[in-house]
């Protein structure tokens, strides 16, 4: 079975819909509806490029590229994670944690399922890896970012608090103990939910493709758990390491709490 | 013994004291003069220069949450984090809640329905019970009434003078410093005389 094929006029209905939509929101003064476009832009063009790059990828394959891509992917949603906080940490430091927690949980995830679950021949043929990669890297992406997000603004609006507790002689960490909860909690979230909802309440974006594509359901759906445990895996350990390390960084070696590490609020 | 040495902060000249034990050193001067953030740089809150002494043990010797367990600031705005009064207060304490006006003991009391006085003398209570060598003393009575702040008074100066702990006692009122310090400071604006 081969997929029906889609051109561009059929694309643009969708399109035309959109704007649609963000025209109205215009009108009603709600705003959003210059990001609306700016993001919906940003996916064609993406999508567009990274569908030629894919193409001239699977026909060279060679592990140099696929690396050399997947670095891209790593640096740029290192520079998302730092983007969408409110008050990230500041300087080098900041961008270091979101990168250095994704690269540890989801790179070494990607590279686990590779090498010793899926096999392909070579482990890293950019036509599993890449999907693979790009899936891990995003979701664990959303998880460092809302737990990151949390710890820090949380430690700025309950300073007070947390002083307070060092002051009765807490270390650093027990006085950070509630925050730190909620931040994980934060990031473990979308994976809890995503895994509660599969198939009952959304049917999983990879598993309709691969279904749409003409796999039969049965490989379909152990496609899907595999990816949604990798996923799981991914997010976790990157929400567990960025969070370990943010909270070490909130403190100096006097245990005193750095709210200045954090850089101010955008208005 | 409490010993400062040349501790110097940002727009304060250095600082050259020293508390007994059992005395308390009372310190007042203008807002913004510098009194809550030397209290801060005492507790090890705030970076600063020039050194503090714990019985002749200087304050880098210690770790910085066992120096703020010796040397504990009672902020003059109190913070509660969890649910009831008991959970702030450290296990298998007696506190002598009678002494600071509570005729029942208030451990299963909510947060939310407590007073700014009584968190005030909640707080008191509270850093009493981990039992400091030192107390740092933001404003203790600032948000009490007259008869409370008499209470609070009496009740610090003989857990100060019995258990020979040593205070720094911040307020704006003189005369009260007048009743319970042993040495006064006065911080300036920009310079200190003692």
């Amino acid at each position: 079975m081969n997929v029906i094929e889609l051109s561009v006029w059929q694309l643009s209905i969708a399109a035309a819909l959109l704007i649609a939509l963000a025209v109205t929101l215009w009108l009603t003064h709600l705003g959003v509806s210059r990001s609306l476009l700016i993001a919906a832009l940003r996916t064609v063009v993406q999508l567009t490029l990274i569908g030629l790059v894919l193409e001239a990828l699977f026909t060279m394959g060679a592990l140099l590229w696929v690396a050399l891509l997947a670095l891209a992917m790593l640096l740029i949603a290192g520079r998302e994670v730092q983007a969408r906080q409110q008050r990230p940490l500041s300087g080098a430091w900041g961008i270091g944690i979101g990168t250095v927690s994704m690269f540890v949980s989801a790179f070494s995830v990607t590279v686990l399922m590779l090498a010793v679950i899926i096999g392909p021949e070579p482990w890293y043929r950019p036509q599993y890896a890449i999907p693979l990669l790009g899936m891990f890297l995003g979701n664990t992406m959303t998880s460092v970012t809302l737990s990151l997000d949390r710890l820090t603004e949380a430690a700025w609006r309950q300073r007070a608090v947390i002083e307070a507790r060092l002051m009765l002689g807490q270390r650093a960490q027990q006085a950070l103990s509630d925050v730190r909860r909620s931040a994980v909690r934060s990031g473990f979230i979308p994976v809890i939910n995503a895994m509660a909802a599969a198939g009952v309440v959304s049917l999983p974006g990879m598993m309709t493709g691969q279904i749409l594509a003409g796999s039969p359901p049965s490989l379909a759906v152990k496609y899907q758990i595999l990816i949604m445990f990798g996923i799981t895996l991914g997010s976790g350990f990157g929400t567990l390491v960025a969070v370990l390390l943010a909270s070490h960084r909130l403190f100096d070696g006097r245990q005193r709490l750095r709210v200045d590490r954090l850089r101010p609020a955008r208005h | 013994m409490l010993q400062l040495i040349q501790l110097s902060l940002p727009r304060l000249a250095p600082l050259e004291l020293t508390v007994a034990p059992g005395q308390v050193l009372g310190l007042s001067g203008p807002s913004g003069s510098g009194k809550t953030r030397l209290l801060r740089a005492l507790a090890d809150l705030d970076p600063h220069g020039g050194e503090i002494c714990l019985d002749n043990t200087p304050q880098t010797a210690f770790p910085a949450h066992d120096w703020r367990r010796q040397v504990m600031l009672v902020p003059a705005e109190s913070q509660w984090w969890s649910d009831s009064v008991a959970e702030h207060f450290p296990e298998r304490r007696v506190v002598d809640w009678q002494a600071l006006g509570f005729d029942r003991d208030p451990s299963d009391w909510t947060i939310d329905r407590l007073s700014t006085g009584e968190k005030q003398r909640l707080s008191l209570l509270r850093a009493m019970a981990y039992q400091p060598r030192v107390v740092l003393l933001d404003e203790p009575t600032a948000n009490l009434d007259e008869r409370s702040r008499a209470m609070v008074e009496t009740w610090l100066l003989a857990a100060i003078r019995s258990h020979h702990k040593m205070a720094i006692w911040v307020s704006h009122d003189d005369r009260q410093l007048r009743r319970v310090a042993d040495q006064c400071l006065s911080l300036g604006p920009a310079s200190v005389s003692a």
